[in-house]
Parts: C-alpha cells; structure tokens; sequence
C-alpha cells in the first residue's frame, strides 16, 4: 500500500470512528461528559495535515454531522467553521505548545465553541442548558493528549513502515 | 511531514484560513439553518441518505448491544429464575385485571351502542425496539429500529408499560426518531384525573421531570395528582397514564400555579416501547353534516349507481 493511501485511510478512519463515537450511547449519569469528539479530530487534522483540513472541510465535515445526528442543518458546521478558523490562525504556534499548554489552548476551543452553540440555541428558542452543559469542555481537555498521542502514534507508525 | 508553504510570514499564515473565507462559510452555515428552520429540509435529506445513515447508526449502536447480550448471555441462572417468576406473577396479575375488563368493556359496549357513540378506545399497537443512541445530550430524541416500510408514520404516539413516553417526528426506511415527553420543545396536554383539570405538559430537559405551567392559581391541584393525557391536539388518545405531580409551587409572576411532575414511563431505561397505530380523534366539534339532498332512491338509476363491472 503506498504512503499517501495508507495516510488517506488513516484520515478517513479517525473521522468515521469519530462520528461513530459521537452517536454511541452512555449511561445516562455520563451523558453529560461525553466531549465533543469531532472538535477534537478537526483539531488534530487541522494542526497536522492543513493541507487536507481547510474550511471548506470543516464545513463539509459539519454538515455530515448535521445529517446524522442534528435536527437543523448547518449548526455543527458553524461551529467547526469556526472552530478550524481558530486552530488554522493560529496552528503555527499550537504546534510547538508543549502538551499541556495545547490542552489548556483545546479547553478554550471547545468553550468557545459552547459558547457558539448557547448562543445558536438560544437564537432557536431552546430554554437555558443545565450546569453540566460546560462540563464536557473539560473531559475534552484530558481527552486531547489522549487522541494526539494515539494519532500521532499510528502515524509515526505508517511511516515507519513506509521507509 | 515537509509542508510546502508559499506565505511570506508564517507565524500568521493568511492562506487557507482567510478571514473572507471564513465569513463565507459562516454565512452560508447560518442561511442554510434559517432556511431549514422553515422548511425542514434536513428530513427529507435525511430521508434519501438513509441507505448511508441507517447502517451508520447500527454500527454505532453495536457495541452497547453487544455488550447488553453479552451480559443478558452469561447473567447467571438464578437471576434469570427470580425474573421469571416476578414476571408470572406480574402476568397473572394483569390477567385476572384483564378478565375483569373483558366484563366492563362488553358493557361498555352495550352501552355505547345505546347511545350510538362511534368513536372507541380501540387501538392498534406494534412493538419497536430501540437502537441506542446519543444523538444530542440537550435533547431528548430516541432512535427505533422500524421506519417506514414498517408503517411508522410522523406523529404517531408511543407508550410503554406504564405511560406515555413521545412521539414519532422523522421516519426513515427502516428507522424512525422519535422525541420524548421531556424533550424542552415537546408539549404534551394533560389532564389531572382527580380533578379534571387541563394543563399542559412541557419537557424540561431533564429525563425524570415534566413542567407544568400557567395553571390557574383556583385550580385544583395536589402533590401525587395522576395526569393522563387529555386528547386534545390530536396527537396522544385521551387517557394514558403521563405521570405524578411532585411538587406544586407558584410562577415567579404569582398569577399563575406551576407543578412538576414525574413521568410514569420509564423514559431512562426503555428497551421497547408500543406504537399507537391510529391516531386520536381530535376532541372538538363534529364533523359537519353530509350535504342534504334528496334520498338515494330519487336520484335517477344511472347516475346513482356506477356502471356495475361486466362478469365474463
């Protein structure tokens, strides 16, 4: 297999086990820590291959996750748009962050983006969400080491055996 | 991985992510959700990416099935014993309640014939399983595994054993979503059993809570009321169990009462529920009279009666 479809795949991949964990079911007591999964793969994909991820992607990206779980087309996209936006500005200096000061800079994307969804909901009508609505920023924080280790891994790996 | 970059400064790269650019897409994003507020468009979408969208929702929902059979397969003989018998008894119970019924409705019957009331309490159910899955945390929306061609259809209502649990709002080929009385946008119009009172149900967002607001600060309402739905609206029969108030307190305003209530259906932990078949005859007026005219037999033969089909 060559490189650039062994890399593909792994792309790919990462997005569809994404979308699968976002749809996953949990105990309801935990419903509320399940992080944003997809922020955090447009993350990793934003910082390290920016030349798959753009925009464009992130929005495309969006709508796929509308179309499987939202109710109103183009809210996720808004929200990764966004999301990508910040990560791209700025991905010169997130990506010699040592890992913690990265986790701490995701923390800030996925609350800003919390913030982003409040104010869509808002706008649609929804009454306020709970407290436990900015508990899940932070699981994605600890998460966030987690996945870029994993990719990072399986990476270094494909290219280890590409050499 | 060697990027080959053309920007002059890359420590505040403009390139892919151009401010321009990204006030296109947010624009974009923001017409599409207006114009899918209003047209709902994402349904229909929904509706033709289906053969993609149903296997994903299966294969998401895998692991947990897999691991409820699992545990339903090596759960050990005693357990399994001891629900058997709560089971028997819970039927035998039911059974005797049935028998008892079976008596009242003939009456009943009997009765509504006496008085030519036409429409009954007589509906058909079918069994859906659901396929468990977290669609959104902030609503509450639950997925089942029959759809169209099992004739599910948008508006239909479902129960399980012990009240009402929601509604059908989008059916695929062969899922359907489905949102719950505590979903924050589902309202639902109850009445209070005791005391006749009409109210409506709000979801809360919270799985084990109902709000009921604006009710009338004379009405007549207790902690553990029962509330059964009304009817109106048309959606829900008259009838079925919803839940138990819990607490009854004033609106902030003070014109007004409000209660909470617990739903009696087991919303948190349904593994299948009913689907009412027939939807519930609107409570309102009577539909209006057939146009007078003269009887059938003065309207002349050949228009009254349609060209009988011709036997070979």
């Amino acid at each position: 297999m060559n490189h650039l479809r062994a890399h593909g795949l792994l792309f790919y991949g990462s997005i569809l086990v994404v979308f699968l964990l976002q749809l996953a079911p949990m105990p309801q007591a935990l419903l509320a820590f399940k992080p944003y999964w997809p922020a955090l793969v447009l993350v990793y994909w934003a910082l390290e291959a920016p030349d798959r991820v753009g925009l464009g992607f992130a929005f495309l990206l969006g709508l796929c996750g509308d179309m499987l779980t939202g109710e109103v087309l183009g809210e996720q996209a808004l929200r990764l748009v966004s999301l990508a936006f910040i990560v791209l500005r700025f991905r010169s200096r997130l990506r010699f962050f040592p890992m913690w000061q990265q986790a701490v800079a995701v923390l800030a994307l996925l609350l800003n983006d919390r913030v982003v969804l409040l104010m869509m909901r808002a706008f649609g009508g929804d009454p306020r969400p709970p407290a436990t609505f900015w508990i899940a920023p932070f699981v994605g924080m600890l998460a966030w080491p987690w996945i870029f280790l994993l990719l990072d891994d399986l990476r270094s790996r494909l290219r280890a055996r590409d050499a | 991985m060697a990027l080959a970059r053309n920007d002059s400064s890359p420590l505040f790269a403009e390139g892919a992510s151009s401010t321009l650019r990204l006030v296109i897409y947010l624009a974009l994003a923001i017409i599409l959700m207006v114009v899918d507020r209003h047209f709902h468009y994402v349904e229909i979408l929904r509706m033709r990416a289906s053969a993609v969208i149903e296997p994903i929702y299966r294969l998401a929902a895998m692991p947990a099935k897999l691991a409820h059979d699992a545990r339903l397969a090596f759960s050990d003989r005693n357990a399994l014993t001891e629900e058997n018998a709560r089971l028997r008894e819970a039927l035998m119970l039911s059974q005797t309640r049935l028998n008892r019924l079976g008596v009242v409705q003939e009456q009943n019957q009997r009765l509504k014939q006496l008085l030519d009331v036409q429409n009954g309490l007589g509906v058909g159910v079918q069994l859906a399983k659901l396929i468990d899955l977290d669609l959104d945390p902030l609503r509450h929306r639950i997925v089942l595994d029959a759809g169209s061609g099992e004739g599910v259809s948008i508006g239909q209502a479902l129960i399980d054993a012990h009240g009402v649990v929601g509604q059908i709002i989008e059916v695929m080929p062969h899922t359907s979503k489905a949102m719950l009385i505590t979903d924050p946008s589902h309202a639902l119009p109850v009445r209070i059993e005791r005391s006749g009172v009409r109210v409506i149900a709000t979801g809360s967002g919270v799985v084990d809570r109902l709000d009921l607001l604006n009710i009338p600060a004379s009405a007549d309402v207790k902690v553990g009321d029962k509330l059964v739905t009304s009817g109106f609206g048309g959606r829900f029969p008259a009838g079925f169990p919803v839940g138990e108030i819990i607490e009854v307190k004033n609106d902030p305003s003070g014109l007004f009462g409000a209660a909470v209530a617990r739903p009696s259906a087991a919303l948190d932990r349904a593994g299948e529920v009913l689907l009412l078949h027939e939807l519930a005859d609107p409570i309102g007026p009577p539909p209006p009279a057939e146009t007078p005219g003269p009887p059938p037999a003065v309207v002349p033969k050949t228009i009254a009666a349609p060209a009988a089909p011709t036997t070979p």
